[in-house]
C-alpha cells in the first residue's frame, strides 16, 4: 500500500494531536509530581522511621560469651579445661546440590540417618542464609578428611566452639563436679544478661558452687552485618572478660591414691590439712565421667548411672551419712575427762557385756568382744575399742552432756565446704527426740550412742573435719576445696584465710591422752589397726569403727550375692599423722568394707605421701630414713 | 509555528555540530537527554553492582548495541515503517503464539524463542509494533474515527496483550496495552468514549482479578500491606522503601547506601535499582532524575507535536508516553504505590532486551524528527 497522508482533515487531526500532546504532556508532569509526592513522604515524613529500620537492618548487636575459667589442683594439674570441639555446618544457599554434598559428606565422616532426617528439618524451618549443624563432634581425623576436600563443598563449614573437658575423667569427679546445658530453671535464677550466648553452666560440684568465678563477664560487640546476616565489620567492642581460674587444695596425685586404694567399694575419702582446712583428697566412689554430661547425657548412660546399684551419683562424701561407729570413740573420751565424768586411768572392768543400773529388764548391752576385754581406762579402751567401758562413760555423761560436747567438734551441723547441699548428720538429743518423734528418751539409748549407733549419724566431711580438729589440738576448721583465685583481669592471685573455732579443752594435757590412745590404735600391741603400724616410720594416731548394717530399704531389690554384700557391715577409719606435728587428718567411710582396720593403709598411704612431697621441716632427714627403711622392706618382701 | 518560549527545541538554529548530527539523522536534544540519562546510569549501576567494573562493562556494551540499533532504526524513513508495519504485526502474532506452542521457559514463565543462534523474545518486540500497527490503521481512517474502526483498534490491541499475558509478562503486557491504547489517544478518539471506556475498565477490575495469577494476586496484596508477609513478596518492597525513605533529603552519598551495599535490596541491579539511587542521593538526586526523564518525555512528545504526517505523530506519541509509563511503574513499583511487576527503570536497569527495544523506539522518534524534510507537505 502507497504511502498517502489524508489531507482531508490533516490539519484538523494535527491541531487535535497538539492539543492532547500538551495534555499528556501536563498529565505526565502532574504524575511524575505524584510519585515525587510519594518520594518526599518516604524520605522527608517517615525519614526518621525508615533511617531507623536501616540502621537496625545493618546494626546488630552480638554477645561475646566469656570463656569459662579453668579449674588446677594445688600442683597445677589442670581439672577442668575448654577444648575446641569441631562441628559440621551448612549454609543452604551456597549449595549447589544438596543431595550430591550430603552423598559427597557421607563419605567422608560419618553421617547417621537420624542426622541427615534432623538436618532436613531444619532445612524447612531456617532462612537459607542460616547455618544448619550436620554433624557435632567432629574427631580430630574428620577434621583433616573434611579440610582437605573442603573445595568439593560449597556451603560447608566447619564450625569451631569450646567445650567443657575434663581430663582426669573419674577422678575427683565429686568435687570439680561438670557444666551442662542452661535449664529453663536455671535461667531464671541467673542474670540473663550475663548468660547471653553462653550455653552452659555449673551443675553440681566446684562448677556449680564457683560459677560465679568461672563464668566471666559477657562482652559486646555491635557489628555491621549483611542481607545475609554476615558479619562485615566490628563497630564497636566490649571484649568479654573470661572467668576466673581456680586453684584447688586437692592434690590429684593423692587423689588418685586414695581412689585406687579404695578400689571397687563404695565409699569416702577426705583428707584435710588440719591447721589450714585445705582439702587435699576428696573422693567419693563409684565416680562418673562428668564429660558425659557437657553434652547432654544419652538416656542410656543416664539411666544406667541411675540405676547402678552404688549410684555412682551420689556424692557420699558430702550427703552420706553413717552411723560413726567406734570412730566417735576418742572425741568421747575426750569429753569423759574433760567433764570430769571419769579420770583417764580410773579402771573400769569389761566382761562382755554392761548393765544399765536400776534397769529391772536386765539388758544385756555386749561388748563386740564376747569375752570382754578385762580391766580398761581411756587410753586401753580407744586402743581396743572396748564398747563396756564407752557405756559406762555415756551413762555418766548422759546425753545432754554428750550432744553438748561432740557439737563443739562439728556434729550435728554442716561443716560448710564449698559445696552445695551438704548434710548435717544428726547429733541426738533427748529435745531432738522429742520434737521429731514424740517420745522420751530412753537410758538404754544413750548407750548405744556411746558407741556411735543408733540415731547417731556422721558424714565423711564430718568425721574428717572432727579428726582434723582433734589433730590441730582444738583448731576446728571450715574445710576448703579451693585454695585461689586467679583473676583473669589482673592476674592477681585471691585466697581467703581459714576461718576456724577454737576448741578450749580444761585441760590441755587432755589432748596428749587422747593422741596417746589413738596412736596405740596402730602402735599399740593389742590396737585394732596395729596391722597398719607394723613398719611404719611415723607415728600416725588413728581409729577404726565399723557400724552394722540393719537391713536394706524395701524399695531396692537385689539379687542373693548382693544382698549378702549389702549386709556386710561399714568399715570406717580416722586417722591423723604424725603424732608429733600431725600434717594431714584422714577420714574413710567403706561401705561394706565389713572393719575399719581394713581402711587404716588408705591413711597411711596418704600421710606418708603428703610427708614426702610437702614436707619442708628439718624432719626431711627423717623422710629420707623413712625412704631407705620402707626401700628395705621392699627388698625383704622381694627376697620372702 | 514555533513559540519562542519553546527555542531550546528549535531545530532552526542549530550549530553545526547538530546540522552534521542531522544528516545522520540523530536529534541532537533527544541525543543530549539519553546521554545524560545514561552516563548517570552507569554511575548508578557501578553503585548497585557493589563495585563491579564487569557489570558496568557489560553494561557499557549494551549500551553500544541499543546505540547501534537506534542509528540504525533512525536512518529508516517513517513510510518505510508505515510499509512494514503490518507485516511485522503479523510476524509478530505469529511469533506469539510459537512462544505459547514451543517456546523456552525462563524464571516461570514462557517468553523465549530459541532460534539457534539467538534467544529471542517475540513480546519485547510487540513493544513498537503494537503502536505501529494502530497508527498504521488509524492513519487511515477519517478523523475523528467512527467506533467500527475504535472496534478494530481494540482487537489490534487486545489480541497481542492477551498473548503476552498468558505467558505470563504482566509487564510487557502492560506496555504493549498502553502503546497501543496511546496511538488511540492521540488518534482522535472522543473524550467521552475515552472516559466511558476508563470507567468500564474500572468496573472491569474485579471480573480481571477472577483472572489473575496467584503470585500476580499476591503482589496486589502485598502493595496494601508489605508487612503480612516480610520476609516472602513483602521483602523487596519493605527493603526498597527503607532505602528510599531512609536516603533523606540529601542521600547517603555515593557508594555509602548501606542498604544497597549490605544486599538488603533485592534485585538492586536491575528493577530496583531506583531505590539504590534514592537512597544515595536522597530526594534531590530524585527531583534531578525525574526531570530528566521529562525532559526526554517532553522533547519526545514535541518531536511527535511537529511530525508532519499522521502515522509520524501517532508512533511518536505513543513511544513518548510508553517511555513515561515504564518510568511511572519502575518509581511507582519501587516507592510502593503500584504492585511489583517486572518493568525497568528505563536505560539504568542492567539488562539488554528491554534497552535495546527502548532505543529503537527512539530511533524511530529521531527518524520522525529528522525525515521531515524528505516529506512534501
Amino acid at each position: 500500500m502507497p504511502y498517502r497522508s489524508h489531507v482531508s482533515n490533516h490539519s484538523y487531526a494535527a491541531s487535535i494531536f497538539k492539543f492532547r500532546a500538551l495534555v499528556a504532556a501536563i498529565i505526565c508532569l502532574l504524575m511524575l509530581g505524584g510519585l515525587l509526592f510519594r518520594l518526599a513522604w518516604l524520605q522527608i515524613i517517615d525519614y526518621a522511621h525508615f533511617a531507623d529500620l536501616s540502621e537496625h537492618n545493618r546494626i546488630r548487636l552480638m554477645e561475646l560469651p566469656p570463656t569459662r575459667g579453668l579449674i588446677y589442683d594445688r600442683n597445677g594439674v589442670i581439672l577442668a579445661e575448654n577444648k575446641p570441639t569441631f562441628h559440621l555446618e551448612i549454609i543452604p544457599e551456597q549449595v549447589e546440590d544438596m543431595e550430591a554434598t550430603l552423598q559427597g559428606l557421607g563419605k567422608i565422616v560419618s553421617l547417621s540417618e537420624s542426622e541427615i532426617e534432623r538436618f532436613r528439618e531444619q532445612l524447612l524451618v531456617h532462612r537459607s542464609f542460616q547455618r544448619i549443624s550436620l554433624r557435632s563432634h567432629l574427631t580430630e581425623e574428620e577434621v583433616a578428611r573434611l579440610a582437605a576436600n573442603r573445595y568439593r563443598f560449597p556451603g560447608v563449614d566447619i564450625n569451631a566452639r569450646l567445650s567443657r573437658y575434663y581430663p582426669q575423667g573419674e577422678v575427683a569427679a565429686h568435687a570439680v563436679g561438670y557444666v551442662g546445658r542452661i535449664s529453663v530453671s536455671e535461667l531464671s535464677v541467673i542474670n540473663e544478661g550475663n548468660y547471653r550466648g553462653t550455653t552452659h553452666i555449673g551443675k553440681t560440684g566446684l562448677e556449680k558452687y564457683y560459677e560465679g568465678e568461672l563464668h566471666g563477664k559477657v562482652g559486646r560487640q555491635k557489628v555491621e552485618v549483611n542481607a545475609q546476616g554476615r558479619v562485615l565489620r566490628v563497630i564497636d567492642k566490649v571484649p568479654a572478660v573470661r572467668g576466673n581460674d581456680l586453684v584447688l587444695n586437692l592434690d590429684i596425685e593423692l587423689q588418685h591414691i586414695a581412689e585406687d586404694a579404695l578400689g571397687d567399694l563404695a565409699g569416702a575419702v577426705i583428707a584435710i590439712e588440719p591447721h589450714s582446712g585445705a582439702v587435699v583428697v576428696f573422693v567419693s566412689k563409684p565416680g562418673f565421667d562428668p564429660n558425659l554430661f557437657v553434652h547432654g547425657i544419652s538416656h542410656k548412660n543416664y539411666n544406667a548411672l541411675q540405676h547402678a546399684i552404688y549410684k555412682p551419683l551420689f556424692n557420699r562424701a558430702i550427703f552420706g551419712q553413717y552411723p560413726p561407729g567406734s570412730t566417735f570413740k576418742p572425741f568421747l573420751g575426750l569429753g569423759g575427762v574433760e567433764k570430769r565424768v571419769i579420770e583417764p586411768d580410773e579402771p573400769v572392768y569389761c566382761r562382755g557385756y554392761f548393765l544399765l543400773p536400776d534397769d529391772d529388764t536386765e539388758r544385756k548391752y555386749r561388748d563386740w568382744k564376747k569375752e570382754g576385754h578385762g580391766r580398761m581406762n581411756l587410753s586401753s579402751a580407744i586402743e581396743q575399742s572396748c564398747d563396756v567401758y564407752f557405756y559406762e562413760l555415756a551413762y555418766r555423761m548422759g546425753i545432754k552432756n554428750m550432744h553438748d560436747f561432740l557439737a563443739r567438734f562439728g556434729f550435728g551441723e554442716e561443716t560448710g565446704i564449698d559445696l552445695l547441699g551438704e548434710r548435717s548428720g544428726l547429733l541426738p538429743s533427748a529435745e531432738w527426740k522429742k520434737e521429731k518423734q514424740g517420745m522420751v528418751w530412753y537410758p538404754g539409748e544413750t548407750l548405744i550412742a556411746g558407741i556411735g549407733q543408733g540415731y547417731m549419724l556422721a558424714t565423711p566431711i564430718q568425721l574428717a573435719v572432727a579428726t582434723a580438729a582433734l589433730a590441730s589440738r582444738g583448731e576446728k576448721i571450715v574445710p576448703r576445696l579451693l585454695k585461689e583465685v586467679h583473676q583473669s583481669l589482673d592476674g592477681s592471685i585471691r585466697t581467703r584465710e581459714p576461718s576456724r573455732t577454737m576448741i578450749k579443752l580444761r585441760d590441755e594435757n587432755n589432748w596428749n591422752i587422747v593422741f596417746n590412745a589413738m596412736k596405740n590404735v596402730v602402735h599399740g600391741a593389742l590396737g585394732t589397726a596395729r596391722a597398719t603400724g607394723w613398719g611404719m616410720k611415723f607415728k600416725m594416731a588413728g581409729k577404726t569403727g565399723t557400724a552394722q548394717v540393719f537391713g536394706i530399704a524395701q524399695d531396692e531389690e537385689y539379687d542373693e550375692e548382693t544382698v549378702s554384700k549389702k549386709l556386710r557391715d561399714h568399715g570406717l577409719f580416722i586417722g591423723f599423722g604424725p603424732v608429733e606435728d600431725p600434717v594431714l587428718a584422714v577420714a574413710v567411710v567403706a561401705e561394706n568394707g565389713e572393719h575399719g582396720s581394713k581402711m587404716a593403709p588408705i591413711a597411711r598411704r596418704l600421710i606418708k605421701r603428703y610427708m614426702e612431697k610437702y614436707s619442708t621441716r628439718p624432719a626431711s632427714n627423717n623422710k629420707q630414713a623413712d625412704n631407705a627403711a620402707e626401700g628395705s622392706i621392699t627388698q625383704a618382701s622381694h627376697v620372702h | 509555528m514555533y513559540n519562542s518560549s519553546t527555542q531550546f527545541f528549535d531545530s532552526d538554529y542549530e550549530s553545526k555540530t547538530a546540522r552534521f548530527l542531522r544528516l545522520l539523522h540523530i536529534d541532537t536534544v533527544l541525543l543530549a537527554g539519553l546521554l545524560l540519562l545514561m552516563v548517570a546510569g552507569l554511575g548508578i549501576l557501578y553503585s548497585a553492582s557493589d563495585g563491579s567494573i564487569e557489570v558496568v562493562q557489560g553494561q557499557v556494551l549494551r549500551l553500544a548495541i541499543s546505540f547501534a540499533v537506534m542509528f540504525i532504526v533512525a536512518q529508516i524513513p517513517q513510510q518505510t515503517l508505515y510499509i512494514w508495519a503490518p507485516w511485522f504485526f503479523a510476524l509478530g502474532i505469529i511469533l506469539l503464539v510459537l512462544v505459547l506452542v514451543a517456546g523456552d521457559v525462563g524464571k516461570g514463565a514462557q517468553r523465549w524463542l530459541n532460534l539457534y543462534v539467538i534467544r529471542f523474545q517475540p513480546s519485547e518486540m510487540m513493544k513498537l509494533v503494537t503502536p505501529m500497527m494502530l497508527a498504521w490503521y488509524l492513519c487511515e481512517k477519517p478523523f475523528p474515527p467512527k467506533v467500527s474502526a475504535l472496534v478494530i483498534s481494540m482487537i489490534l490491541v487486545i489480541l497481542p496483550t492477551m498473548l503476552i499475558a498468558k505467558q505470563p509478562d504482566l509487564g510487557t503486557a502492560l506496555l504493549v496495552a498502553a502503546g497501543g491504547m496511546f496511538v488511540v489517544f492521540f488518534g482522535g478518539i472522543r473524550w467521552r468514549i475515552l472516559f466511558g471506556a476508563m470507567f468500564s475498565i474500572l468496573a472491569m477490575i474485579p471480573v480481571l482479578w477472577q483472572f489473575m495469577h496467584d503470585y500476580q494476586k499476591q503482589r496486589v496484596l502485598t502493595l496494601f500491606d508489605p508487612e503480612s508477609d516480610p520476609l516472602g513478596s513483602g521483602y523487596h518492597i519493605i527493603q526498597s522503601m527503607i532505602a528510599i525513605g531512609s536516603g533523606g533529603i540529601y542521600g547517603k552519598g555515593w557508594l555509602n547506601g548501606t542498604q544497597s551495599q549490605l544486599d538488603f535490596i533485592p534485585e538492586r541491579t536491575t528493577d530496583f535499582i531506583y531505590a539504590v539511587f534514592a537512597e544515595e542521593f536522597g530526594l534531590m538526586g530524585a527531583i534531578v532524575l525525574l526531570s530528566l526523564y521529562a525532559f526526554i518525555i517532553i522533547r519526545g512528545l514535541y518531536i511527535a507535536a511537529s511530525a508532519q504526517d499522521s502515522f509520524g505523530r501517532l508512533l511518536a506519541g505513543s513511544i513518548s508516553l510508553t517511555f513515561f509509563v515504564y518510568l511511572f511503574v519502575n518509581v511507582g513499583m519501587v516507592s510502593g504505590i503500584l504492585p511489583v511487576v517486572g518493568v525497568p527503570l528505563p536505560l539504568i536497569s542492567f539488562g539488554g532486551t528491554s534497552m535495546v527495544t527502548l532505543m529503537a523506539g527512539f530511533g524511530m522518534l529521531m527518524s520522525i524528527s529528522t525525515h521531515r524534510r524528505l516529506v512534501v507537505k
